[in-house]
């Protein structure tokens, strides 16, 4: 833990999934060789995407919606501070006790001792990114706590001993039958009988959550907002297995980060349009819930709310970079990113796939512990053309790249194959006879690929290039010297 | 220094690092429906909008309710009521007492509710008159909720405004569903798996 005085911090290695163990690149190629996977993520986002788009055509309004969430979100973080102390003063003036973790392993730690003082040995959970980024379910286990995730897909993911790969729908990557085996294979007390029909599927798991739910003494959620002038929290979902946990436990420990504060209870009217017509593709989803510390006979007699850094702070010192903070987590960048439909979340090895989890994760941890992500995007930019909060994801992609590259520079004298490789082109294309001396000589290339036009494969140190990318075949004839025929 | 301090010692660092200034926030988007809070245009969109998340709507004039209700719990036993419920219709009314499993032995539900938003087809509760505590809109099976016409707003921004933050509240968008298997829906999963609005108008 930081002893400094107030400098923001990177969220720690060893605790938490916001760093893979392997580079895009490399869990990639395994991703791609799935083709069963493919065809699931292939299916599933192109549903989600045409939901979306006709709900979206809905409003005539949608692009002032944007930039009003936009501007929020930025307006908020100005004043970050102010409003952290206000939620803080609104919830404890309501009943509710507020506590504030520096990184994932504090967070952890005050809700281990939480959960400890209530004598509850099993919790049960919403689906939350914050408490995933800081591994809370593996430190509960580590103290002897049982949880029990109750999103649906949270639930299959778990009983299959998987990872999420979508911030929405953490088992996308899943289709009814690989559901089906999971179910019969680790749900006790399932009926053999189960079909692999949805609904079937669904009502499995209602029974099996239900007696959980009934019993349960202690709940886990995240937040989707806080809202800092009245100090309610709000969960966004649509199970109803997020009510069950906030309405019937004794005790609710929330964990949300700092970035999710509004100012005020107004610009909810903005979120709730924008967030589930850009997340589920619905007008609304079917259920959210708002509370605001302590009800007297309804709901839970104890509420924590844990606020936590874990690397945000970092990334807000960027001034440019810290728009990836105004993300309200809807994962339509996800639905439209032609990499993400290829690879799947897992091979992002952080659990923010897709174009805002290359931007958000490497802010949070520092780029160079997840140095391939700013990469893994061929900045086309439909992520900033469908994010409702115009997060312009390219630009910070580009940014977070430079950093990457000036990183380097620092840390070694001998440069980079790339560099050698970008410096050679400069000083050929700043001579006239030197590129097209260059351009004469690449056409010795035409030897190769003659069939699809194509170079896929080039000798090292090209081979890097084409490890990931097919090369065009050097053209018969150039373009300069097609003008000196037809125009000289 | 404690983490409170030192987080918000961070956070000023930051904004310092960053230059951050507070711009204004533009709101040009719509706040208001075009059509009037209970007018005949937004409960029609309203019934729209339940139908098409598989909710049943029963629209009935106002000295109807009793009638409707008894209709819409018929073969449904025991049926629950908030503890201040307006109606004559045969139930138990909620007591402190009754724990999630008491509140599991009920076959269904009859609430009132805060107010309604017909853009979106929700419906919002908040522990107000004949709502009673959360939790007894959750573990029943069936929620049958009565809305009047005047709780009928048309936008998003117009039921925040309705709603006091001091309160419980819960936003019901038909009944409970999910997308998490190849993103198909199914209706009906932790929540009341059947939602029966009945929307009254004057008579």
């Amino acid at each position: 833990m930081s002893t400094d005085l107030g400098l923001p911090r990177f969220a720690p290695r060893g605790v938490g999934h916001l760093r893979g163990e392997r580079s895009f690149p490399a869990a990639a190629r395994d991703a791609l060789a799935d083709s069963q996977l493919r065809r699931n993520l292939g299916h599933a986002t192109s549903t989600i995407r045409a939901k979306r788009a006709a709900v979206v055509a809905e409003r005539a309004d949608w692009e002032e919606l944007r930039a009003a969430g936009e501007a929020i979100k930025a307006a908020t973080m100005a004043r970050l501070d102010e409003h952290l102390e206000r939620l803080e003063a609104e919830v404890t003036r309501r009943g509710g006790a507020v506590h504030w973790a520096r990184d994932a392993e504090e967070a952890n730690a005050i809700v281990t001792r939480l959960v400890a003082a209530t004598g509850s040995r099993e919790v049960v959970k919403v689906k939350s990114m914050a408490t995933q980024e800081i591994g809370l379910n593996e430190a509960l286990a580590a103290a002897g706590v049982d949880t029990q995730e109750t999103d649906l897909a949270e639930l299959i993911v778990q009983l299959g001993g998987d990872l999420p790969s979508h911030i929405l729908v953490p088992a996308i990557h899943r289709n009814r039958a690989e559901i089906r085996e999971i179910f019969l294979r680790e749900m006790p007390g399932v009926d053999p009988a189960l079909t692999d029909e949805p609904r079937r599927l669904a009502m499995a798991a209602r029974s099996y959550l239900r007696e959980r739910f009934l019993r349960a003494e202690v709940a886990i959620s995240g937040a989707n907002f806080g809202v800092a002038e009245t100090g309610s929290l709000l969960v966004v979902e649509s199970e109803g297995n997020g009510r069950m946990c906030l309405t019937l436990p004794r005790t609710l420990i929330t964990v949300m980060g700092i970035e999710k504060v509004v100012p005020s209870w107004a610009d909810l009217e903005v979120f709730l349009q924008l967030l589930p017509r850009s997340s589920t593709g619905e007008r609304m989803n079917p259920y959210t819930s708002v509370w605001t510390g302590v009800t007297p006979g309804d709901g839970p007699a104890e509420v924590h709310l844990v606020l936590l850094d874990n690397g945000r702070t970092a990334t807000l010192a960027d001034d440019v970079g810290r728009a990836a903070l105004h993300c309200i987590k809807c994962s339509a960048c996800l639905n439209v990113c032609p990499v993400y439909e290829r690879t799947g979340g897992h091979a992002y090895g952080s659990v923010y796939p897709g174009p805002i989890g290359a931007v958000l994760s490497p802010q949070l941890t520092g780029v160079e512990d997840n140095a391939s992500l700013p990469f893994a995007s061929s900045l086309c930019g439909a992520c900033y053309e469908v994010c409702p909060v115009r997060i312009d994801i390219p630009s910070l992609l580009v940014r977070l790249r430079a950093q990457h590259v000036e990183a380097r520079r620092e840390a070694s004298r001998v440069p980079s194959a790339e560099a050698v490789a970008m410096a050679a082109a400069a000083w050929t294309m700043a001579d006239p006879r030197r590129f097209a001396a260059a351009e004469k000589a690449s056409r010795l290339g035409r030897v190769f690929g003659r069939r699809s036009g194509q170079l896929t494969t080039l000798p090292p140190p090209l081979s890097a290039w084409t490890a990931g990318r097919d090369a065009p075949r050097p053209p018969a004839e150039t373009f300069r010297e097609w003008w000196a025929r037809e125009r000289g | 220094m404690n983490a409170r301090n030192e987080i918000l010692g961070r956070i000023r660092a930051a904004n310092t690092a960053a230059q951050a200034r507070e711009t204004p926030v533009p709101r040009d988007y719509e706040r208001r429906s075009p059509h009037a809070p209970g007018s005949p245009e937004l409960l029609d969109l309203l019934t729209d909008r339940l139908v098409d998340y598989r909710a049943t709507v029963v629209r009935v004039p106002s000295d109807g309710v009793d009638d409707a209700l008894a209709q819409a719990v018929a073969g449904y036993r025991p049926v629950l009521l908030p503890p201040d419920a307006p109606w004559e219709l045969d139930g138990t009314r909620d007591s402190p007492g009754f724990g999630p499993g008491d509140l599991d032995g009920f076959a269904a539900v009859v609430t009132g509710c805060a107010v309604a938003c017909a853009e979106t087809g929700t419906i919002a509760l908040d522990g107000g008159p004949a709502q009673g505590r959360r939790a007894i809109t959750l573990v029943p099976d069936v929620h049958v909720c009565v809305v009047r016409a005047d709780q009928v707003v048309g936008s998003v921004p117009e039921l925040v405004a309705a709603l006091s933050p001091a309160r419980p509240i819960t936003l019901v968008s038909g009944p409970s569903a999910t997308s998490d298997i190849e993103l198909q829906r199914v209706e009906g999963v932790h929540g009341p798996r059947t939602l029966v609005v009945v929307l009254t108008e004057p008579a």
